[in-house]
């Protein structure tokens, strides 16, 4: 029934990075919000519904270990990865204005960062998805087999 | 267990993190600011802002406004208290941040009244019936208009006054000023320079107390 321990432990060491990565995501985010006083565009908001569920729900699915936290963690992170995506693309004008979602408020194509000249909000948000479903994913090859 | 320590340990490594950041960047912006006030001080004060007050006063507030803006027309009573309470020793500077839609077109009434001297007043008289021109934070400069009639204003004059491109560098210049402070929402009041460590009516009057206490 059990895997061996070495495997337990690397599994609950993977779901633990997983739930680094959404806090310091979070954070971030209300950083950039709350502190530097960034409005957050609609599609930051999309992918803030998809992030920070992740805080609540990965670290009770690590006491004890239960990896089936991947089927309820999973979709989230995909679904943010997918519209960091969309984000990226409209920033950087693969995506035609046409179909841009804002036209109120903050529009979504507005650079309020650049580090280094190319990492923005969104590369921020796309690469903290991408990794998590990337462990998720790893966590639950592991339980399958 | 290990592993429960781990996690605390991490949560509460985070937070801390988090506020001192917080604490850091605030410091920095208090710090830029200040200096900037004193090498550069034409980012707070353009020589075509409307001001209220002793023009020799030592403390100055400079208020960046947005008339269709509902907190700078609760603050703007609370601002001419503390002015009266501390006759000829504050000076208020206005400036504009016209962040709502629609509310360029009234921040360009308001610079055509500040031609004809009468900017405070023709204020006065759109913060009072803001509700009736604002609507879901969009301004509506074309109904603003029927609550500036008691004013003693031009209004032929007013009308061609707001269309001059003068009027157009002057808020041009303003929204300049806006993104070097670092202006992110209104209002926003700096003190002799110093911005509020966070918002809040208690946190101007700390300021102000500060800054006449440090000048009088």
């Amino acid at each position: 029934m059990h895997a061996p321990a070495s495997a337990e432990d690397s599994n609950w060491t993977l779901l633990f990075v997983c739930w680094l990565l959404a806090c310091v995501s979070t954070l971030g985010s209300l950083f950039f919000s709350e502190v530097m006083g960034f409005a957050p565009c609609i599609l930051c908001w999309y992918q803030r519904i998809c992030m920070y569920p992740l805080v609540l729900i990965l670290p009770a699915a690590l006491f004890p270990l239960d990896r089936n936290v991947v089927r309820y963690a999973l979709p989230l992170s995909l679904l943010g990865t997918v519209i960091a995506v969309f984000h990226l693309l409209l920033v950087a004008g693969y995506i035609p204005e046409s179909i841009k979602p804002c036209v109120q408020g903050v529009p979504c194509t507005e650079v309020q960062i650049e580090w280094f000249g190319f990492v923005t909000i969104p590369l921020l948000s796309g690469l903290s998805f991408l990794v998590i479903t990337a462990l998720l994913i790893m966590v639950y090859r592991r339980s399958s087999t | 267990m290990k592993q429960k320590h781990l996690v605390v340990i991490s949560a509460v490594f985070l937070l801390i993190a988090f506020v001192a950041g917080a604490l850091y960047y605030r410091s920095e912006q208090t710090k830029a600011a200040t200096q900037a006030y004193q090498s550069n001080k034409s980012t707070f004060v353009r020589d075509y802002s409307p001001t209220r007050g002793n023009p020799g006063a030592k403390v100055e507030i400079v208020e960046f406004f947005d008339p269709a803006c509902g907190t700078c027309k609760e603050f703007s009573p609370l601002v001419k208290k503390m002015m009266d309470a501390h006759p000829d020793k504050i000076r208020l500077i206005a400036r504009y941040a016209p962040f709502h839609e629609g509310s360029e077109g009234v921040v360009k009434m308001l610079a055509a009244a500040h031609k004809q001297g009468k900017f405070w007043e023709t204020l006065e008289a759109l913060f009072a019936a803001q509700s009736n021109w604002t609507q879901q934070h969009r301004a509506r400069p074309e109904l603003a208009w029927n609550y500036i009639g008691g004013i003693g204003l031009d209004i032929v004059k007013l009308r061609q006054d707001m269309n001059a491109p003068d009027i157009d560098k002057m808020i041009q210049q303003d929204m300049e000023d806006v993104k070097k402070l670092n202006v992110k929402a209104t209002p926003e009041f700096f003190v002799n320079g110093k911005p509020l460590p966070s918002f809040g009516y208690d946190q101007l009057k700390n300021l102000v107390d500060d800054a006449l206490a440090a000048a009088y």
